[in-house]
C-alpha cells in the first residue's frame, strides 16, 4: 500500500467522516471542497478551505506548472521540470513545481506558468533548461513578468505587466471557448484531488440523484452530437441501448484516435483524464451498463497511463466500484490497450478487438446499442463526447447549448497543423468559420507562404480550397462541401504542399489500414493508389481522372464500412477543387509545387556550391560529376530522380525545378 | 467473467510476450496456443493483423518514423529515405546489418504541432532533420557500443 504523506481532500477531515469505498456518502464529492455538511465544525472548514489554496497555489503560496502532456515531453519538459526544481533550490525561493498538462499552445512548447493567488500569472514559451533561471531571476527578483507570452491577468504588482498582453486578448486564446478543455493545462492531471477542486465529479454526483432517463433527457436538450466524427445524438444511442432488455451492457470509450492530424483525445486524456472517466460512469449509469472498457491506441501509451491511474484512484475512493456514492449504482472499468490497427476506430471493429479478434467491421444492424461487445447492447462513445457528458452534467444543459448552431450545439476541439504559424488544439463552437480557425487563432500562413487548402477529417475528409474558408465549421456544411467534421484534426496545406501526392499520402494510409474483409474496399483502395502512384509519377493518363472518380463513388457506396465509405474522400474532393493539378501532372508532366521528385530536375546552384563532394559521393545512380572547374553538375540522363542529393546537400545548393 | 470471455485476453497475452521477448517468437505462439486453448492459425491472424506485433527479433534500438499527415507534409518521408541509407538497411529489411537498430514506419504520435517527429528508443524528436537525426543516432550508437565495450570488459575480468 502507498503511504499516505500528507492529508489531502479525499482523506476524511475528522472522525465524523465515515466515507469510505465500503460504506459510501452521497455528499462525498461536494463536501469534499465545500463541506463538512454531516457536522458542524469550523475547523475541519477550514482545514478545507485552506487545503483549496495549497492545492491551486502549492502550500507555500507560489506554484509553478510545467506543461508535460506527450507533445510537451517530446520538446524536453521532462528537462525543464527538473531546471525549474533545481532553480527554485539555489534561489531559496518556496514553491511548489507541479507537470500539468497541455493548454494546447503547442506552437509555443514547452510552457511554463508562474500562479500565485493575487499574482499575474504570467505564462512562458520556448523555455529551456538554460532560460529557467533568467525567467526566475526576472519574477522573483526583480517582480518583472518581462519575456512572458501572455499574464492571465494585471495586477499592478509586477513591473513590464503593460508589455506583456493578456491572455485573453490574444487571437489564439480569445476567439476560443474552453468548456470541455478547462483544465488542461492547468491541472496536475494525476491528482484526484486538483479535479476535485477544479469540480470535478460534481456532474456525476448530480447525475446518480436523478434517475438515468432524466440524464438521457439532460444530454438529448443539451443537444450533444457524437464528438468521433459521424455527429450521431449521443442521447438517441443511449436512449436504445437502455430500452434493450438485456440485464447485462457495455459501455465503451473510444480512445482509439487514429487520425493522423488529430490529438484532441489525447490531450484531453492526458491533461484531464478524470472527466473522460468521469462521463464515461454517467454514460454506464444512464444506459444501466455495470462495465466499461476504455479502449486506448497503442501509438499514445501516456493516454493509457494516465486513464489507469484515474481509474486506479476513482476506484480508491469509490468512485468506481460497487455502491457508488451510496446509490446503489455499480461500476467498474478497464483500460485496454490495442495493438494497433487504424480500423479499430470502427465501432464494430473495436468489439472485435476487445473480444481478443482480428479488428474486422461487421455488418450494421444490428447496431452495437442492441448487440455490440459479447452480443450485449453496448455503447460506444468518444472521448470528447465522454468528456462534455460529465461537464454537461455538472453546470447544465442550458449553459452547453449557448454555444454552436441550431442542429449542433455546443464546442468542439480541433487540431491545426501543418503550414500555419501556431499549431496546436484549439476548441470553439460549432459553426466557428474555417477561417476563424486557421488565421485568426493559429495565425495564417507561415511568413512567404499561401495557403492552398485545409484538409479536414483525417483520411477520412476532404480538401476544401481557400476560397471555401468562411464556411461554418459543422456537421451539415462540411458533408457538403465534400468533407466530413471527422474528429476534427485541421492539416493546413500550403503552397510548397501538392494536392495529387496529399491524396496519394492519404490513400497510402488507408490501403495499409483497409482489413480486407469487403472487395469495394479492399481493390478500391488499390486500384487509387496504383493510378495516383503512377500520376506524381508522370505515367498518368487523361482517362484515370475518369477511373478515380468511378472507383471513388462506388467504395462511397458499396463499403462496408466508414472506413471505406470515406477512403475516397481525399481524392474526391481534391479533383472537385484542384483537377487543374492533376491535369498539370497528366498533361503538363509537371508538379506545380515541386514536390513529386520524378517531375522535377536537380541542378546545382555554383554560387551556392562549396564543393564537398557530398552530393557526388551519395548518388545511388553516379549521375553527379565533377567538373573541370572543380563543380559538380547533374548528368539528367542518368539521373533516377531519387533527391538524395537534394537531402544530402549540407549548403542546400541544391535545387529542384 | 465466464470462459468465453478470456479469448478477450489472446491480444493482452501477445502484448505480454512481446514485451518480454521483445517480438513473438513461434516457440512462445505454440506454447499460448496449447496453454491457452486457441488455434495456433488463429493465433497468428491475430499477430499479423495488428502493426504492434512483430514476428522477427528487432535491433536494440527502434526508430520510428511518423508518418502522420503533418509529418508527411513536413518531409518526413525523405528523412525516412535519409535513415534507410544511413543505417544501412537492405530492402525488405528493417534491421540495420549492425543489428543495432530497427527502423519503421509508424502511424501518428499525436504530436503534429512538432512535424516531422522522429522516435529513437523512447525519445521523441520533433522538427527532425536528416542533420539532427544523424547526430542523436551517432550518439546513440556510440553509447551502446561504449557500454557493450564495458560490459565485455568487466566479464573478461570475471
Amino acid at each position: 500500500m502507498m503511504r499516505q504523506e500528507y492529508w489531502t481532500l479525499m482523506d476524511p477531515c475528522c472522525d465524523y467522516c465515515l466515507h469510505s469505498a465500503s460504506n459510501p456518502c452521497v455528499k462525498y464529492v461536494v463536501c469534499r471542497v465545500r463541506g463538512p455538511f454531516c457536522h458542524k465544525s469550523v475547523m475541519c472548514r477550514n482545514r478545507r478551505q485552506q487545503r483549496v489554496k495549497e492545492v491551486l497555489y502549492g502550500p507555500q503560496g507560489v506554484r509553478i506548472n510545467v506543461g508535460a502532456s506527450s507533445c510537451g515531453l517530446a520538446t524536453g519538459a521532462e528537462k525543464v521540470l527538473e531546471a525549474v526544481k533545481d532553480n527554485l533550490r539555489s534561489m531559496g525561493v518556496e514553491a511548489e513545481a507541479s507537470a500539468v498538462g497541455c493548454l494546447g499552445l503547442c506552437f509555443m512548447e514547452p510552457f511554463i506558468e508562474i500562479r500565485s493567488e493575487d499574482g499575474p500569472s504570467p505564462i512562458y514559451g520556448h523555455v529551456s533548461p538554460d532560460n529557467v533561471g533568467e525567467i526566475f531571476a526576472k519574477y522573483f527578483e526583480e517582480g518583472s513578468v518581462d519575456g512572458a507570452f501572455a499574464i492571465r491577468r494585471r495586477t499592478g504588482r509586477f513591473k513590464d505587466e503593460d508589455k506583456v498582453p493578456l491572455l485573453d486578448e490574444l487571437d489564439v486564446w480569445r476567439k476560443q471557448v474552453k468548456w470541455v478543455s478547462r483544465n488542461c493545462g492547468v491541472i496536475n492531471p494525476e491528482s484526484i484531488e486538483e479535479y476535485i477542486v477544479s469540480g470535478g465529479y460534481e456532474g456525476l454526483s448530480r447525475a446518480l440523484m436523478m434517475k438515468p432517463e432524466e440524464v438521457i433527457e439532460e444530454i438529448r436538450l443539451s443537444g450533444l452530437r457524437g464528438r468521433g466524427g459521424a455527429g450521431f445524438p449521443t442521447w438517441l444511442k443511449w436512449k436504445v441501448c437502455r430500452e434493450q432488455p438485456s440485464k447485462e451492457k457495455y459501455i465503451i470509450c473510444n480512445a482509439d484516435e487514429g487520425d493522423p492530424g488529430a490529438f484532441m483525445n489525447r490531450l484531453l486524456a492526458e491533461s484531464d483524464p478524470h472527466r473522460v472517466l468521469e462521463g464515461l460512469i454517467i454514460a454506464g449509469y444512464a444506459i444501466g451498463a455495470s462495465h466499461g472498457v476504455i479502449f486506448v491506441r497503442a501509438e499514445k501509451p501516456l493516454m493509457a497511463a494516465r486513464l489507469e491511474k484515474a481509474v486506479e484512484d476513482a476506484r480508491k475512493w469509490g468512485l468506481l466500484g460497487e455502491n457508488i456514492l451510496g446509490t446503489g449504482f455499480n461500476f467498474d472499468v478497464r483500460v485496454m490497450r490495442s495493438a494497433g490497427a487504424f480500423v479499430c476506430g470502427e465501432e464494430t471493429a473495436m468489439i472485435a478487438a476487445i473480444e481478443g479478434r482480428r479488428a474486422m467491421p461487421r455488418q450494421r444492424p444490428p447496431y452495437p446499442a442492441s448487440k455490440g461487445l459479447w452480443d450485449k447492447p453496448t455503447v460506444v462513445n468518444n472521448v470528447e463526447t465522454l468528456a462534455h457528458v460529465a461537464t454537461i452534467m455538472a453546470h447544465g444543459w442550458q449553459e452547453f447549448a449557448k454555444y454552436g448552431t441550431e442542429r449542433s450545439r455546443g464546442t468542439k476541439m480541433f487540431c491545426v497543423t501543418g503550414g500555419v504559424k501556431r499549431t496546436g488544439a484549439f476548441e470553439v463552437p460549432i459553426g466557428t468559420t474555417i477561417r476563424t480557425l486557421v488565421c485568426d487563432i493559429a495565425g495564417g500562413p507561415h511568413e512567404g507562404r499561401k495557403i492552398k487548402a485545409v484538409q479536414i477529417g483525417g483520411p477520412s475528409g476532404g480538401c476544401l480550397p481557400e476560397k471555401l474558408f468562411d464556411l461554418p465549421i459543422d456537421y451539415e456544411s462540411l458533408q457538403e462541401a465534400g468533407a466530413i467534421m471527422g474528429s476534427g484534426g485541421l492539416v493546413v496545406i500550403d503552397d510548397s504542399n501538392c494536392m495529387v501526392d496529399v491524396a496519394r499520402y492519404f490513400t497510402s494510409f488507408t490501403l495499409a489500414e483497409s482489413c480486407g474483409k469487403c472487395v469495394p474496399c479492399r481493390i478500391g483502395t488499390k486500384t487509387l493508389y496504383d493510378r495516383l502512384s503512377a500520376i506524381v509519377e508522370g505515367l498518368g493518363d487523361p482517362d484515370d481522372l475518369r477511373l478515380l472518380e468511378e472507383v471513388g463513388t462506388t467504395m462511397k457506396d458499396a463499403a462496408l464500412c466508414a472506413l471505406g465509405g470515406t477512403a475516397p474522400n481525399p481524392i474526391l474532393s481534391s479533383l472537385r477543387y484542384f483537377k487543374d493539378e492533376y491535369e498539370e501532372h497528366i498533361v503538363g508532366k509537371r508538379c506545380p509545387a515541386k514536390v513529386c521528385s520524378k517531375l522535377v530536375t536537380y541542378d546545382i546552384n555554383r554560387e551556392l556550391c562549396v564543393k564537398c563532394g557530398l552530393c557526388a559521393k551519395s548518388c545511388p545512380a553516379n549521375a553527379i560529376i565533377k567538373t573541370d572547374d572543380g563543380f559538380f553538375a547533374v548528368d539528367q540522363l542518368k539521373c533516377i530522380k531519387c533527391g538524395t542529393c537534394f537531402i544530402t546537400c549540407p549548403r542546400d545548393a541544391v535545387e529542384k525545378r | 467473467m465466464n470462459g468465453e470471455r478470456n479469448s478477450a485476453n489472446l491480444i493482452e497475452s501477445l502484448q505480454k510476450l512481446q514485451e518480454r521477448y521483445g517480438f513473438l517468437p513461434k516457440d512462445a505462439l505454440m506454447e499460448l496456443s496449447k496453454d491457452g486453448g486457441a488455434p495456433l492459425s488463429r493465433i497468428f491472424g491475430v499477430a499479423t493483423f495488428y502493426h504492434q506485433f512483430k514476428l522477427e527479433s528487432p535491433g536494440k534500438v527502434l526508430i520510428s518514423v511518423c508518418m502522420g499527415t503533418a509529418c508527411h507534409l513536413r518531409g518526413n518521408a525523405n528523412n525516412y529515405e535519409f535513415l534507410r541509407r544511413f543505417l544501412r538497411i537492405a530492402p525488405g529489411k528493417s534491421v540495420s546489418d549492425d543489428g543495432l537498430f530497427s527502423l519503421e514506419k509508424a502511424r501518428c504520435f499525436g504530436c503534429c504541432s512538432l512535424a516531422p517527429v522522429v522516435r529513437v528508443g523512447d525519445k521523441l524528436i520533433g522538427k527532425a532533420t536528416p542533420r539532427e537525426l544523424q547526430k542523436i543516432i551517432s550518439q546513440v550508437r556510440e553509447s551502446i557500443l561504449r557500454e557493450e565495450a564495458v560490459r565485455g570488459a568487466g566479464g573478461d575480468k570475471t
